[in-house]
Protein backbone atom coordinates (compact mmCIF):
# COMPACT_ATOMS: atom_id res chain seq x y z
CA UNK A 1 0.00 0.00 0.00
CA UNK A 2 1.42 3.64 -0.97
CA UNK A 3 0.95 5.49 1.84
CA UNK A 4 0.12 9.67 0.51
CA UNK A 5 -2.09 10.79 3.48
CA UNK A 6 -0.18 12.58 6.68
CA UNK A 7 -2.50 10.80 8.70
CA UNK A 8 -0.89 7.09 7.12
CA UNK A 9 3.04 8.35 7.33
CA UNK A 10 2.09 8.97 11.00
CA UNK A 11 0.95 5.92 11.27
CA UNK A 12 3.73 4.28 10.41
CA UNK A 13 5.95 6.14 12.47
CA UNK A 14 4.17 4.56 15.50
CA UNK A 15 4.49 1.51 13.91
CA UNK A 16 8.08 1.24 13.25
CA UNK A 17 11.41 1.02 15.96
CA UNK A 18 13.73 -0.80 13.94
CA UNK A 19 15.22 1.48 11.00
CA UNK A 20 17.62 -0.14 8.25
CA UNK A 21 19.36 2.34 6.13
CA UNK A 22 20.30 1.06 2.99
CA UNK A 23 22.76 3.51 1.46
CA UNK A 24 23.63 5.14 4.86
CA UNK A 25 27.06 7.30 4.42
CA UNK A 26 29.56 8.40 7.31
CA UNK A 27 30.36 11.74 5.54
CA UNK A 28 28.23 14.38 7.32
CA UNK A 29 27.68 16.25 4.25
CA UNK A 30 25.21 13.44 2.47
CA UNK A 31 21.62 13.51 3.14
CA UNK A 32 22.08 10.41 4.83
CA UNK A 33 24.30 11.04 7.29
CA UNK A 34 21.70 14.22 8.42
CA UNK A 35 18.62 11.66 8.46
CA UNK A 36 21.01 8.83 10.56
CA UNK A 37 21.86 11.30 12.87
CA UNK A 38 18.73 12.73 13.52
CA UNK A 39 16.91 9.81 13.66
CA UNK A 40 19.48 7.58 16.35
CA UNK A 41 18.75 10.12 18.74
CA UNK A 42 15.01 10.08 19.08
CA UNK A 43 13.55 8.08 22.02
CA UNK A 44 11.90 5.17 20.68
CA UNK A 45 14.49 4.29 17.52
CA UNK A 46 16.74 2.06 16.43
CA UNK A 47 18.92 3.04 13.39
CA UNK A 48 21.55 0.87 11.70
CA UNK A 49 23.46 1.63 8.30
CA UNK A 50 23.22 -0.66 5.43
CA UNK A 51 26.50 -0.09 3.31
CA UNK A 52 29.36 -2.84 2.64
CA UNK A 53 31.91 -0.03 2.22
CA UNK A 54 31.67 1.06 5.94
CA UNK A 55 32.12 -0.77 8.97
CA UNK A 56 30.16 1.77 11.42
CA UNK A 57 28.75 5.52 10.99
CA UNK A 58 29.73 7.10 14.79
CA UNK A 59 30.47 4.24 16.41
CA UNK A 60 26.75 2.30 15.27
CA UNK A 61 27.74 -0.69 13.15
CA UNK A 62 26.84 -0.98 9.76
CA UNK A 63 25.72 -3.93 7.66
CA UNK A 64 26.97 -5.44 4.49
CA UNK A 65 23.12 -6.24 3.83
CA UNK A 66 19.71 -6.42 4.37
CA UNK A 67 20.37 -10.09 4.88
CA UNK A 68 23.30 -9.44 6.97
CA UNK A 69 21.10 -6.91 8.84
CA UNK A 70 18.53 -9.54 9.15
CA UNK A 71 20.53 -12.62 10.47
CA UNK A 72 21.37 -10.41 13.34
CA UNK A 73 18.60 -8.77 14.43
CA UNK A 74 15.54 -9.99 12.49
CA UNK A 75 13.59 -8.48 10.02
CA UNK A 76 13.66 -4.53 10.61
CA UNK A 77 10.18 -2.67 10.87
CA UNK A 78 11.43 -0.44 7.83
CA UNK A 79 13.60 -0.20 5.00
CA UNK A 80 14.90 3.40 4.73
CA UNK A 81 16.37 3.74 1.10
CA UNK A 82 18.87 6.23 -0.13
CA UNK A 83 20.41 4.82 -3.61
CA UNK A 84 20.06 6.16 -6.80
CA UNK A 85 16.50 5.31 -8.55
CA UNK A 86 17.84 3.04 -10.71
CA UNK A 87 19.53 0.34 -8.03
CA UNK A 88 16.42 0.28 -5.98
CA UNK A 89 14.36 -2.63 -7.85
CA UNK A 90 17.20 -5.02 -6.08
CA UNK A 91 16.99 -3.37 -2.35
CA UNK A 92 12.81 -4.11 -2.57
CA UNK A 93 13.58 -7.82 -3.47
CA UNK A 94 16.23 -7.30 -0.80
CA UNK A 95 13.40 -6.12 1.88
CA UNK A 96 10.92 -8.52 1.10
CA UNK A 97 13.17 -11.96 1.07
CA UNK A 98 14.23 -10.50 4.46
CA UNK A 99 10.64 -9.90 5.73
CA UNK A 100 10.02 -5.97 6.07
CA UNK A 101 6.57 -5.09 6.13
CA UNK A 102 7.57 -1.53 5.11
CA UNK A 103 10.11 0.46 2.28
CA UNK A 104 10.50 3.96 2.69
CA UNK A 105 12.16 6.40 -0.40
CA UNK A 106 13.88 9.04 0.40
CA UNK A 107 13.53 12.47 -1.76
CA UNK A 108 14.72 11.82 -5.30
CA UNK A 109 14.79 7.85 -4.81
CA UNK A 110 11.49 7.46 -7.60
CA UNK A 111 11.27 4.32 -9.37
CA UNK A 112 8.33 2.85 -10.70
CA UNK A 113 8.94 -0.86 -10.56
CA UNK A 114 10.77 -0.56 -7.84
CA UNK A 115 7.27 1.12 -6.00
CA UNK A 116 5.23 -1.51 -7.55
CA UNK A 117 7.26 -4.60 -6.81
CA UNK A 118 7.29 -3.15 -2.98
CA UNK A 119 3.13 -2.51 -3.63
CA UNK A 120 2.40 -5.63 -4.36
CA UNK A 121 4.29 -7.57 -1.93
CA UNK A 122 1.80 -5.91 0.49
CA UNK A 123 4.50 -3.50 1.91
CA UNK A 124 3.76 0.04 3.26
CA UNK A 125 5.69 2.13 0.72
CA UNK A 126 6.17 5.94 1.29
CA UNK A 127 7.79 7.95 -1.78
CA UNK A 128 10.03 10.92 -1.73
CA UNK A 129 9.65 11.85 1.82
CA UNK A 130 12.38 12.36 3.99
CA UNK A 131 12.27 10.35 6.83
CA UNK A 132 13.59 13.24 9.08
CA UNK A 133 11.05 15.93 7.85
CA UNK A 134 8.30 13.45 8.52
CA UNK A 135 9.28 12.63 11.40
CA UNK A 136 9.83 16.39 12.99
CA UNK A 137 5.77 17.05 11.28
CA UNK A 138 4.69 15.10 13.93
CA UNK A 139 6.98 15.31 16.86
CA UNK A 140 7.12 19.11 16.94
CA UNK A 141 10.68 19.74 15.22
CA UNK A 142 9.11 21.29 11.79
CA UNK A 143 6.74 24.16 13.94
CA UNK A 144 10.22 25.22 15.45
CA UNK A 145 10.91 26.69 12.24
CA UNK A 146 7.23 28.22 11.07
CA UNK A 147 6.79 24.86 8.38
CA UNK A 148 3.17 23.81 8.25
CA UNK A 149 2.56 21.17 10.49
CA UNK A 150 -0.96 20.65 10.08
CA UNK A 151 -1.28 20.45 13.93
CA UNK A 152 -4.31 21.94 15.10
CA UNK A 153 -5.47 21.11 19.07
CA UNK A 154 -6.37 22.57 22.44
CA UNK A 155 -5.16 19.47 24.12
CA UNK A 156 -2.05 20.13 26.29
CA UNK A 157 0.68 17.25 25.16
CA UNK A 158 3.27 16.64 27.77
CA UNK A 159 6.44 18.43 27.70
CA UNK B 1 0.43 13.79 19.42
CA UNK B 2 -3.30 13.79 19.11
CA UNK B 3 -4.71 14.90 15.61
CA UNK B 4 -7.17 14.29 13.25
CA UNK B 5 -7.50 14.37 9.49
CA UNK B 6 -9.64 17.35 9.49
CA UNK B 7 -9.41 19.94 7.28
CA UNK B 8 -10.00 22.84 9.90
CA UNK B 9 -11.48 25.97 8.29
CA UNK B 10 -9.79 29.56 7.86
CA UNK B 11 -11.07 31.50 10.87
CA UNK B 12 -10.35 28.27 13.09
CA UNK B 13 -6.35 27.98 11.62
CA UNK B 14 -6.61 32.03 12.02
CA UNK B 15 -7.03 31.30 16.07
CA UNK B 16 -5.06 28.13 16.15
CA UNK B 17 -2.34 26.87 13.33
CA UNK B 18 0.90 27.68 15.04
CA UNK B 19 -0.01 28.19 18.63
CA UNK B 20 -1.01 24.95 20.43
CA UNK B 21 -0.96 24.86 24.43
CA UNK B 22 2.44 25.91 25.94
CA UNK B 23 3.69 22.07 26.27
CA UNK B 24 5.72 23.33 29.80
CA UNK B 25 2.84 25.61 31.49
CA UNK B 26 -0.48 24.93 29.29
CA UNK B 27 -0.57 28.72 28.52
CA UNK B 28 -3.62 28.88 26.26
CA UNK B 29 -2.03 32.47 24.40
CA UNK B 30 1.10 32.15 22.80
CA UNK B 31 3.51 32.90 25.16
CA UNK B 32 6.16 35.72 23.84
CA UNK B 33 9.48 34.13 23.95
CA UNK B 34 11.70 37.60 24.79
CA UNK B 35 15.39 36.26 24.32
CA UNK B 36 17.91 36.12 22.10
CA UNK B 37 19.64 32.98 22.41
CA UNK B 38 18.72 29.09 23.97
CA UNK B 39 20.77 27.17 26.21
CA UNK B 40 21.88 23.95 24.40
CA UNK B 41 21.30 20.48 25.91
CA UNK B 42 25.03 19.73 25.31
CA UNK B 43 28.17 20.16 23.24
CA UNK B 44 26.51 17.60 21.23
CA UNK B 45 23.31 18.64 20.73
CA UNK B 46 24.89 22.26 20.20
CA UNK B 47 26.87 20.88 17.18
CA UNK B 48 23.86 18.97 15.84
CA UNK B 49 22.10 22.05 15.68
CA UNK B 50 24.65 24.05 14.28
CA UNK B 51 24.90 21.45 11.21
CA UNK B 52 21.26 21.59 10.82
CA UNK B 53 20.74 18.35 11.53
CA UNK B 54 18.31 17.83 14.48
CA UNK B 55 15.35 20.75 15.08
CA UNK B 56 15.71 23.67 18.12
CA UNK B 57 16.33 26.94 18.47
CA UNK B 58 19.74 28.22 19.02
CA UNK B 59 19.74 32.28 18.47
CA UNK B 60 16.60 34.69 17.77
CA UNK B 61 18.30 36.39 14.71
CA UNK B 62 17.41 33.03 12.94
CA UNK B 63 14.20 31.71 14.80
CA UNK B 64 12.31 32.09 17.71
CA UNK B 65 9.54 30.00 19.18
CA UNK B 66 6.99 32.80 18.98
CA UNK B 67 8.26 33.87 15.63
CA UNK B 68 7.86 30.58 14.25
CA UNK B 69 4.41 30.27 15.86
CA UNK B 70 3.48 33.14 13.34
CA UNK B 71 5.07 31.69 10.48
CA UNK B 72 3.24 28.82 10.44
CA UNK B 73 -0.24 30.53 11.16
CA UNK B 74 0.73 32.17 7.83
CA UNK B 75 1.87 29.16 6.50
CA UNK B 76 -1.67 27.46 7.05
CA UNK B 77 -3.48 30.17 6.23
CA UNK B 78 -1.88 30.91 2.55
CA UNK B 79 -1.55 26.63 1.90
CA UNK B 80 1.91 26.58 1.94
CA UNK B 81 4.71 24.38 3.25
CA UNK B 82 5.92 26.65 5.41
CA UNK B 83 6.97 30.82 6.20
CA UNK B 84 9.34 32.61 7.14
CA UNK B 85 9.11 36.21 9.04
CA UNK B 86 11.19 39.23 8.60
CA UNK B 87 11.33 42.58 10.47
CA UNK B 88 9.32 44.16 7.16
CA UNK B 89 7.51 43.55 4.07
CA UNK B 90 11.08 44.82 2.12
CA UNK B 91 13.12 42.35 3.96
CA UNK B 92 10.49 39.93 3.19
CA UNK B 93 10.89 40.57 -0.36
CA UNK B 94 14.72 41.44 0.06
CA UNK B 95 15.28 38.18 0.88
CA UNK B 96 13.23 36.05 -1.20
CA UNK B 97 15.34 37.67 -3.97
CA UNK B 98 18.54 37.12 -2.21
CA UNK B 99 17.47 33.21 -2.09
CA UNK B 100 17.15 32.82 -5.27
CA UNK B 101 18.95 35.30 -7.54
CA UNK B 102 23.05 36.46 -7.41
CA UNK B 103 24.89 39.09 -9.16
CA UNK B 104 24.34 38.97 -13.39
CA UNK B 105 20.78 37.26 -12.20
CA UNK B 106 17.36 39.00 -13.67
CA UNK B 107 13.96 39.68 -12.22
CA UNK B 108 10.83 40.39 -13.74
CA UNK B 109 8.44 42.49 -12.33
CA UNK B 110 5.25 44.58 -12.99
CA UNK B 111 4.40 47.89 -13.24
CA UNK B 112 2.18 50.21 -11.52
CA UNK B 113 3.00 48.71 -7.92
CA UNK B 114 4.07 49.84 -4.63
CA UNK B 115 7.07 52.98 -5.33
CA UNK B 116 9.00 50.78 -2.32
CA UNK B 117 9.11 47.87 -4.26
CA UNK B 118 10.16 49.26 -7.43
CA UNK B 119 12.85 51.69 -5.47
CA UNK B 120 14.06 48.35 -4.29
CA UNK B 121 14.21 46.74 -7.09
CA UNK B 122 15.11 49.26 -9.78
CA UNK B 123 18.10 50.83 -7.33
CA UNK B 124 19.41 49.15 -4.73
CA UNK B 125 18.95 45.41 -5.67
CA UNK B 126 19.95 46.72 -8.72
CA UNK B 127 23.21 47.75 -7.38
CA UNK B 128 23.62 44.09 -6.22
CA UNK B 129 24.46 42.99 -9.88
CA UNK B 130 20.63 41.89 -10.43
CA UNK B 131 18.90 43.84 -13.02
CA UNK B 132 14.90 44.28 -13.22
CA UNK B 133 12.80 44.38 -16.39
CA UNK B 134 9.59 46.31 -15.56
CA UNK B 135 6.35 44.98 -17.48
CA UNK B 136 2.87 46.20 -17.58
CA UNK B 137 0.65 43.84 -15.76
CA UNK B 138 -2.02 43.88 -17.98
CA UNK B 139 -0.15 42.85 -21.08
CA UNK B 140 1.11 39.07 -20.61
CA UNK B 141 2.42 38.92 -23.56
CA UNK B 142 4.93 41.19 -22.43
CA UNK B 143 5.69 39.44 -19.42
CA UNK B 144 6.67 36.92 -21.25
CA UNK B 145 8.67 38.38 -23.48
CA UNK B 146 10.82 39.87 -20.61
CA UNK B 147 12.08 36.51 -19.33
CA UNK B 148 15.66 35.37 -19.85
CA UNK B 149 17.41 32.96 -19.50
CA UNK B 150 18.78 34.13 -16.34
CA UNK B 151 15.64 35.32 -15.12
CA UNK B 152 15.07 34.02 -11.70
CA UNK B 153 11.49 35.22 -10.79
CA UNK B 154 8.44 36.95 -11.41
CA UNK B 155 7.04 39.28 -9.07
CA UNK B 156 3.22 40.56 -9.22
CA UNK B 157 0.75 42.14 -7.00
CA UNK B 158 -2.56 40.50 -6.46
CA UNK B 159 -4.07 43.49 -6.19
CA UNK B 160 -2.26 46.60 -7.94
CA UNK B 161 -0.79 49.19 -5.73
CA UNK B 162 -2.42 51.97 -6.45
CA UNK B 163 -4.01 50.82 -9.40
CA UNK B 164 -6.12 48.33 -7.61
CA UNK B 165 -6.24 45.84 -10.38
CA UNK B 166 -6.18 42.23 -9.45
CA UNK B 167 -3.68 40.19 -11.70
CA UNK B 168 -4.48 37.23 -13.71
CA UNK B 169 -2.53 35.06 -11.45
CA UNK B 170 -2.95 32.01 -13.08
CA UNK B 171 -1.75 33.43 -16.08
CA UNK B 172 1.26 34.13 -14.32
CA UNK B 173 1.95 31.82 -13.60
CA UNK B 174 1.85 29.56 -16.07
CA UNK B 175 4.08 31.87 -18.13
CA UNK B 176 6.90 31.72 -15.33
CA UNK B 177 6.66 27.82 -15.03
CA UNK B 178 6.82 27.67 -18.99
CA UNK B 179 10.10 29.37 -18.21
CA UNK B 180 10.88 27.02 -15.46
CA UNK B 181 11.23 30.62 -12.32
CA UNK B 182 8.24 30.83 -9.92
CA UNK B 183 5.83 33.11 -9.23
CA UNK B 184 6.18 35.17 -6.63
CA UNK B 185 3.18 37.48 -5.15
CA UNK B 186 2.92 40.14 -3.04
CA UNK B 187 -0.61 39.53 -1.11
CA UNK B 188 -0.72 42.29 1.38
CA UNK B 189 -3.76 44.09 0.23
CA UNK B 190 -5.98 40.61 -0.59
CA UNK B 191 -4.53 39.02 2.91
CA UNK B 192 -5.44 35.21 2.29
CA UNK B 193 -8.66 35.53 3.54
CA UNK B 194 -9.79 37.06 0.13
CA UNK B 195 -7.21 35.45 -2.03
CA UNK B 196 -4.59 32.75 -1.76
CA UNK B 197 -2.34 32.91 -4.42
CA UNK B 198 -0.67 29.48 -3.62
CA UNK B 199 -4.09 27.88 -5.07
CA UNK B 200 -3.99 30.24 -8.41
CA UNK B 201 -0.36 28.64 -9.01
CA UNK B 202 1.80 30.84 -6.87
CA UNK B 203 5.66 29.72 -5.14
CA UNK B 204 6.10 32.15 -3.34
CA UNK B 205 3.75 34.84 -1.48
CA UNK B 206 5.30 37.42 0.97
CA UNK B 207 3.47 40.03 2.40
CA UNK B 208 3.71 43.34 4.77
CA UNK B 209 2.41 42.37 8.06
CA UNK B 210 2.16 45.47 9.05
CA UNK B 211 -1.10 46.22 7.08
CA UNK B 212 -4.20 43.65 7.58
CA UNK B 213 -2.43 41.01 8.82
CA UNK B 214 -1.52 42.57 12.21
CA UNK B 215 -4.10 44.98 11.89
CA UNK B 216 -4.05 47.46 14.32
CA UNK B 217 -0.90 49.54 13.29
CA UNK B 218 1.38 48.31 16.22
CA UNK B 219 4.45 47.18 14.30
CA UNK B 220 5.89 46.67 11.49
CA UNK B 221 6.52 43.33 9.65
CA UNK B 222 6.95 41.13 7.23
CA UNK B 223 7.00 37.59 5.72
CA UNK B 224 7.01 34.45 3.15
CA UNK B 225 5.06 31.54 2.58
CA UNK B 226 6.19 29.29 0.18
CA UNK B 227 4.18 26.62 -1.83
CA UNK B 228 6.13 23.05 -1.49
CA UNK B 229 5.47 22.47 -4.96
CA UNK B 230 8.48 24.19 -7.25
CA UNK B 231 10.73 21.80 -8.77
CA UNK B 232 13.85 23.91 -7.28
CA UNK B 233 16.28 21.08 -8.47
CA UNK B 234 15.46 22.42 -12.06
CA UNK B 235 19.01 23.47 -12.77
CA UNK B 236 18.03 27.52 -12.72
CA UNK B 237 18.63 27.42 -9.18
CA UNK B 238 22.16 26.82 -8.50
CA UNK B 239 21.76 28.77 -5.23
CA UNK B 240 19.94 25.66 -4.02
CA UNK B 241 21.01 22.82 -6.19
CA UNK B 242 25.23 23.00 -5.43
CA UNK B 243 27.12 23.17 -2.92
CA UNK B 244 26.92 26.44 -0.60
CA UNK B 245 29.94 27.53 0.63
CA UNK B 246 27.68 29.54 2.92
CA UNK B 247 26.50 26.15 4.78
CA UNK B 248 29.18 23.74 5.15
CA UNK B 249 29.16 22.73 1.05
CA UNK B 250 25.15 21.52 1.96
CA UNK B 251 23.42 20.76 -1.27
CA UNK B 252 19.90 22.25 0.13
CA UNK B 253 17.22 20.32 -2.94
CA UNK B 254 19.76 17.10 -1.35
CA UNK B 255 19.60 17.74 1.86
CA UNK B 256 15.60 19.27 2.38
CA UNK B 257 14.12 18.49 -0.70
CA UNK B 258 10.75 20.75 -0.69
CA UNK B 259 12.11 22.72 1.85
CA UNK B 260 15.15 23.69 -0.23
CA UNK B 261 13.93 27.32 -0.39
CA UNK B 262 12.70 27.66 2.74
CA UNK B 263 16.03 26.05 4.76
CA UNK B 264 18.24 28.68 2.46
CA UNK B 265 16.53 31.41 3.05
CA UNK B 266 16.12 31.07 6.64
CA UNK B 267 19.77 29.64 7.41
CA UNK B 268 21.74 31.66 4.91
CA UNK B 269 19.90 34.51 3.85
CA UNK B 270 17.81 35.63 6.88
CA UNK B 271 21.02 35.19 9.52
CA UNK B 272 23.41 36.72 6.84
CA UNK B 273 20.76 39.72 6.35
CA UNK B 274 19.56 39.49 10.18
CA UNK B 275 16.15 41.30 9.53
CA UNK B 276 14.45 38.71 11.49
CA UNK B 277 10.87 40.01 13.37
CA UNK B 278 11.48 40.45 16.70
CA UNK B 279 9.09 38.04 18.87
CA UNK B 280 6.83 40.86 20.17
CA UNK B 281 5.80 41.83 16.68
CA UNK B 282 5.61 38.67 16.20
CA UNK B 283 3.10 38.05 19.07
CA UNK B 284 1.18 41.15 17.79
CA UNK B 285 0.16 39.88 14.14
CA UNK B 286 -0.64 36.45 15.33
CA UNK B 287 -2.82 38.77 17.97
CA UNK B 288 -4.31 40.14 14.23
CA UNK B 289 -4.11 37.42 12.90
CA UNK B 290 -6.87 35.85 15.56
CA UNK B 291 -9.97 38.35 13.91
CA UNK B 292 -8.11 38.41 10.09
CA UNK B 293 -11.84 37.20 8.57
CA UNK B 294 -14.28 39.45 10.78
CA UNK B 295 -11.90 42.36 10.13
CA UNK B 296 -11.61 41.84 6.15
CA UNK B 297 -15.69 41.11 6.30
CA UNK B 298 -16.28 44.41 7.61
CA UNK B 299 -13.66 46.71 5.80
CA UNK B 300 -15.20 45.11 2.69
CA UNK B 301 -18.88 46.51 4.07
CA UNK B 302 -17.62 49.39 5.14
CA UNK B 303 -15.83 50.22 1.80
CA UNK B 304 -18.72 49.10 0.23
CA UNK B 305 -20.98 52.07 1.81
CA UNK B 306 -18.33 54.85 1.53
CA UNK B 307 -17.98 53.94 -2.50
CA UNK B 308 -21.83 54.29 -2.47
CA UNK B 309 -21.74 57.63 -0.57
CA UNK B 310 -19.04 59.19 -2.62
CA UNK B 311 -20.43 58.22 -6.36
CA UNK B 312 -23.19 60.97 -6.47
CA UNK B 313 -21.12 63.72 -4.58
CA UNK B 314 -21.00 66.82 -7.01
CA UNK B 315 -17.51 67.58 -5.52
CA UNK B 316 -16.11 64.60 -6.92
CA UNK B 317 -14.65 63.57 -9.82
CA UNK B 318 -13.97 59.59 -9.90
CA UNK B 319 -14.51 56.40 -7.59
CA UNK B 320 -12.09 53.57 -8.57
CA UNK B 321 -14.06 51.02 -6.85
CA UNK B 322 -11.99 48.21 -5.85
CA UNK B 323 -12.27 44.88 -7.34
CA UNK B 324 -11.16 43.49 -3.85
CA UNK B 325 -10.49 44.62 -0.56
CA UNK B 326 -10.99 48.07 1.14
CA UNK B 327 -8.42 50.23 0.01
CA UNK B 328 -9.26 52.74 -3.01
CA UNK B 329 -9.01 56.00 -4.47
CA UNK B 330 -11.15 58.85 -5.52
CA UNK B 331 -10.21 62.39 -7.42
CA UNK B 332 -11.78 65.45 -6.47
CA UNK B 333 -13.24 68.29 -9.23
CA UNK B 334 -11.11 70.89 -7.48
CA UNK B 335 -8.21 68.99 -8.45
CA UNK B 336 -4.53 69.12 -6.18
CA UNK B 337 -5.27 71.57 -3.74
CA UNK B 338 -8.63 70.42 -3.51
CA UNK B 339 -7.73 67.46 -2.75
CA UNK B 340 -5.53 68.68 0.17
CA UNK B 341 -8.13 70.88 1.54
CA UNK B 342 -10.37 67.83 2.26
CA UNK B 343 -8.15 65.73 3.66
CA UNK B 344 -6.81 68.88 6.05
CA UNK B 345 -10.67 68.94 7.14
CA UNK B 346 -10.74 65.42 8.38
CA UNK B 347 -11.13 65.18 11.99
CA UNK B 348 -11.82 60.91 12.25
CA UNK B 349 -9.74 59.48 9.46
CA UNK B 350 -6.09 59.34 10.17
CA UNK B 351 -4.25 61.60 7.21
CA UNK B 352 -0.54 58.77 7.46
CA UNK B 353 1.19 56.91 5.47
CA UNK B 354 -0.08 53.30 5.99
CA UNK B 355 -2.97 50.89 4.91
CA UNK B 356 -5.50 48.27 6.12
CA UNK B 357 -5.13 49.22 10.19
CA UNK B 358 -8.77 49.12 11.93
CA UNK B 359 -8.68 53.03 11.93
CA UNK B 360 -9.60 54.72 8.77
CA UNK B 361 -6.72 55.94 6.67
CA UNK B 362 -6.54 58.86 4.13
CA UNK B 363 -3.52 59.94 2.11
CA UNK B 364 -2.97 62.12 -0.96
CA UNK B 365 -0.38 60.42 -2.71
CA UNK B 366 0.14 63.34 -5.25
CA UNK B 367 1.67 65.47 -2.30
CA UNK B 368 3.40 62.69 -0.10
CA UNK B 369 4.31 59.18 -0.97
CA UNK B 370 5.09 60.61 -4.68
CA UNK B 371 5.68 64.08 -4.45
CA UNK B 372 8.70 63.73 -6.71
CA UNK B 373 6.94 63.11 -9.39
CA UNK B 374 5.24 66.19 -11.82
CA UNK B 375 1.88 65.93 -12.97
CA UNK B 376 2.32 64.05 -16.02
CA UNK B 377 4.43 61.49 -14.71
CA UNK B 378 1.94 61.33 -11.82
CA UNK B 379 -0.62 60.59 -14.30
CA UNK B 380 1.69 58.12 -15.95
CA UNK B 381 2.36 55.92 -13.07
CA UNK B 382 -1.28 56.13 -12.47
CA UNK B 383 -1.57 58.60 -9.39
CA UNK B 384 -3.77 61.71 -10.50
CA UNK B 385 -2.45 64.77 -8.76
CA UNK B 386 -6.42 65.23 -7.68
CA UNK B 387 -6.66 61.50 -5.84
CA UNK B 388 -7.56 61.05 -2.32
CA UNK B 389 -6.32 57.12 -1.34
CA UNK B 390 -8.85 55.80 1.23
CA UNK B 391 -8.16 53.09 3.22
CA UNK B 392 -11.83 51.96 4.75
CA UNK B 393 -11.58 51.29 8.37
CA UNK B 394 -13.79 49.27 11.09
CA UNK B 395 -15.26 52.74 12.73
CA UNK B 396 -19.00 53.17 12.98
CA UNK B 397 -19.39 53.65 9.16
CA UNK B 398 -22.46 56.51 9.54
CA UNK B 399 -19.13 58.11 11.53
CA UNK B 400 -17.06 57.98 8.38
CA UNK B 401 -19.87 59.02 5.99
CA UNK B 402 -20.22 61.82 8.40
CA UNK B 403 -16.98 63.35 8.60
CA UNK B 404 -15.78 62.56 4.69
CA UNK B 405 -19.72 64.50 4.27
CA UNK B 406 -18.36 67.38 6.40
CA UNK B 407 -14.72 67.76 5.00
CA UNK B 408 -16.17 67.58 1.01
CA UNK B 409 -18.38 70.57 2.45
CA UNK B 410 -15.35 72.30 3.67
CA UNK B 411 -12.92 71.91 0.89
CA UNK B 412 -15.45 73.05 -1.27
CA UNK B 413 -16.44 75.69 0.80
CA UNK B 414 -13.02 77.28 1.40
CA UNK B 415 -12.12 76.71 -2.88
CA UNK B 416 -10.10 79.91 -4.29
CA UNK B 417 -12.28 81.92 -6.16
CA UNK B 418 -15.17 81.02 -4.06
CA UNK B 419 -17.58 84.36 -3.76
CA UNK B 420 -17.40 84.37 0.42
CA UNK B 421 -15.02 86.95 1.89
CA UNK B 422 -12.70 86.65 5.08
CA UNK B 423 -14.52 88.82 7.52
CA UNK B 424 -12.12 91.31 9.20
Amino acid sequence: MILTTPAERRELLKRIARVAMVGASSNPLRPSYTVFSYLRRQPGYEVAPINPAIDQIDGVASFPSLAAYARARGAPDVVDVFRKPSEVANVVREAIAVGAPAIWFQYGVVNPEAIALADEAGMSVVVDRCLKVEHARFCGGLSTIGLNSGIITSRRTPS
Amino acid sequence: MMQHDREFGFATRALHAGTPPDPVTGSRAAPIYQTSAYVFGSTEQAAELFALRSYGHIYSRISNPTVAAFEERMASLEGGLGGLAFSSGLAAQLCTVLALAQAGDHLVCTQNIYGGTVTQLSVTVRRMGIETTFVPAEDLQSVGAAIRPNTKLVFVETIGNPSGIVADLAAFAALAHDAGVPLVVDNTFATPYLCRPIEHGADVVVHSATKFINGHGTAIGGVLVESGKFPWENGHFPLLSTPSPGYHQKVFTETFGEYAFLMRARAEVLRDVGAQMSPMDAWLALLGLETLGLRMDRHIAHAREIVSFLRPRPEVAWVREPQLGSIFTFGLHGGRSAARRFIDALVLWSHLANVGDSKSLVIHPASTTHSQLSDDELRQAGVEPEAVRLSVGLETVEDLVWDLDQALQSASREAPGSVEVPAG
